[in-house]
């Protein structure tokens, strides 16, 4: 899902927002986090505890649970990736949604609402563990609060959680791509020519999917996709399939953007080639 | 129109726009790839000074050559790859955020009273309800003290309930505790920060949430001098409760209010949309809540340990009294003139 996101300078970046899956993982990896920290701790602290019995260990416990607890979130989003351990691991990063910086108190925001929207729910868990069976329709109730709370991301068309929306922010995807090769520079000097009729048969739709298949490198698609275009072009075999869309994709490539150079512009195969945009 | 275009076919030395930019700027994309993968990797300070010199111009060249690349280049790798790095490179360029002290010293200096300030009109509501509530709670526990245990709790009560005597009630008020106050103190801190960041979160559900915890934690105040008061001891139990509860009552008052902020952004938004409305009501009030959070600590420390400590009545309300002066002069004294802690926008 793509959103317009303009900079200062004017250009929309077209950022894409994180996955609910992505955003859930990086969550789970957090929260794991979280507990593994707090059991080494209190695992250490206990050890301490067991050698000294001194009064700052407890202390020092209390306050280490209550820094991971209402913490670990704001302060790694507050810092300049913003985005914790989990998110990074994700490829995510937290966004204001009016391009501006992330403020501090956006952060704070977005994550105390993680208290209505998980601790909640786990307390609600937590206490019918303990209590065994309680009043079935209090904890249907509860069951639906907090799902409301929960899988409020996938109600809303921007995956915005409440903290999100109180914060006005937004989870975006930061993967960094590396620039492919330059397919039509690859093709070298061009071995055949084609018809007029031949590269009239696609617009810009097909083209980049025809650089799908010839970036995917996938010998299948290759073949399948040539004999399409041999068949429609009614040209005949010309040996090697991924060289003959090498070359099919230069000459269509430059035959479109030559089009673009005059504001023409072919979406696809169903515009006709000399159509007005 | 044919042989025009075959004759480009056949004469092709390779020009398409993406080739013909790619051969232009690709270093420039590929300089500023390598110092954004350094700064995310580390930080901007793995940068040497040309390099940092050089990242703004780099930056806004691979701008133009996107916006070029979208209208006139077919080459959707090229276009993609271009995206994703000027992405890449706006966070590290204006997501930086300013140094921690500086935000810590913008906190302090501005942005937790003005929060608070803005606030005014709630934390008067939350002061007041608890007021009411806790005069109801009086009333009916002074009418007929059963109803001391529909609203406390036996755990919380320990003992101080309308059946203690006054001499074993007193006691409580004035017993001296010497070990375990820090850790008491950081229990109570912990303890009320969270209950203050949950009454924060509620305001969502329209702050209805939010409000009956303020009514109940005023009910639980009246209830509490309803019993105290049959004995004859309101005004020890005012020297006990005013040593900390100036400050905690009114940080409680406060995360109530930024609840209450959100709660009523969220339902009547007015001209704006309910999200603009929830943004704009959610940052301030999240500041003025995180700092609740330092007023708790030192109310847990007035508490565990000052009360624990100072048993002289006169002295809990001074103490009270100042904490209270303070806080109102810190929040409400007037701020004129330009910030000059201003984060820059």
């Amino acid at each position: 899902m793509r959103r317009s996101f303009v900079t200062p300078e004017g250009v929309d970046l077209q950022l894409e927002l994180g996955t609910a899956g992505a955003r859930a993982g990086g969550f789970l990896i957090d929260a794991m986090m979280i507990v593994t920290i707090l059991i080494l701790m209190t695992l250490l602290l206990l050890s301490l505890a067991w050698a000294s019995k001194a009064e700052w260990i407890v202390i020092l416990w209390l306050l280490g649970f209550f820094v991971l607890r209402n913490g670990w979130f704001s302060l790694f989003e507050m810092g300049g990736r913003g985005a914790t351990p989990g998110k990074r691991l994700m490829g995510l990063r937290v966004v204001a949604r009016d391009g501006a910086r992330l403020t501090g108190g956006a952060v704070i925001a977005r994550n105390a609402m993680r208290e209505i929207e998980v601790f909640l729910p786990l307390s609600f868990l937590a206490q019918q563990t303990a209590q065994g069976t309680a009043d079935l329709f209090l904890v249907l109730f509860a069951l639906v609060w907090s799902g409301i709370f929960l899988f409020f991301p996938l109600f809303n068309r921007d995956r915005l959680r409440i903290g999100d929306l109180v914060a006005g922010t937004w989870v975006v995807q930061t993967v960094g791509a590396s620039l492919g090769a330059d397919l039509v520079h690859e093709a070298g000097p061009s071995r055949r020519t084609f018809t007029e009729a031949a590269l009239n048969l696609y617009g810009v739709y097909e083209l980049q999917t025809l650089e799908d298949v010839l970036r995917s490198g996938n010998d299948d698609a290759v073949t399948t996709v040539a004999r399409t275009i041999r068949d429609k072009a009614g040209i005949d075999e010309w040996g090697n399939d991924r060289e003959f869309l090498a070359d099919y994709y230069a000459a269509l490539c430059v035959r479109l953007e030559s089009g673009l150079m005059v504001g023409r512009r072919r979406e696809n195969k169903f515009e006709t080639a000399l159509a007005r945009r | 129109m044919n042989a025009a275009a075959s004759a480009i076919v056949e004469t092709r030395t390779v020009v398409v726009n993406a080739s013909r930019f790619r051969a232009a700027h690709e270093a420039d994309w590929t300089r500023l790839e390598k110092l954004v993968t350094r700064m995310e990797k580390r930080s901007i300070r793995a940068l040497s000074d040309d390099d940092i010199l050089a990242l703004p111009l780099l930056y806004r060249t691979t701008l133009s050559s996107l916006a070029v690349a979208r209208d006139t280049s077919l080459d959707r790798g090229l276009i993609v790859y271009l995206e994703q790095l000027t992405t890449r490179a706006y966070f590290q360029i204006y997501g930086v955020q300013t140094s921690v002290w500086r935000q810590l010293g913008h906190f302090f200096a501005r942005g937790w009273p003005e929060a608070v300030q803005g606030l005014w009109r709630e934390t008067l509501v939350c002061v007041l309800l608890t007021l009411a509530s806790a005069a109801v709670a009086f009333l009916l526990v002074r009418n007929d003290p059963s109803w001391f245990f529909g609203i406390i709790p036996e755990s919380l009560a320990g003992g101080r309930d309308p059946s203690a005597s006054a001499e074993s009630l007193r006691r409580t008020l004035y017993e001296r505790h010497n070990d375990g106050l820090a850790t008491f103190a950081t229990y109570l801190f912990t303890h009320n920060s969270q209950i203050a960041i949950f009454a924060f979160a509620l305001g969502f559900a329209f702050a209805v949430p939010t409000i009956l915890l303020i009514l109940y934690n005023g009910l639980m105040l009246g209830a509490f001098f309803a019993v105290f008061a049959a004995k004859g001891l309101t005004f020890n139990l005012g020297g006990w409760l005013a040593i900390h509860g100036t400050t905690e009552l009114f940080a409680i008052a406060i995360a109530g209010a930024a609840g209450l902020r959100i709660g009523m952004a969220i339902a009547f938004p007015g001209r704006d949309t309910r999200t603009e409305s929830a943004v704009r009501a959610g940052r301030p009030a999240a500041l003025a809540m995180a700092g609740t959070v330092l007023m708790l600590a030192m109310a847990g420390l007035l508490e565990g340990i000052g009360r624990q400590t100072i048993v002289d009545d006169f002295s809990r309300y001074a103490i009270g009294a100042a904490m209270l002066a303070g806080w109102l002069t810190y929040f409400y004294m007037p701020r004129k003139g330009r910030d000059a802690t201003a984060l820059p926008k």
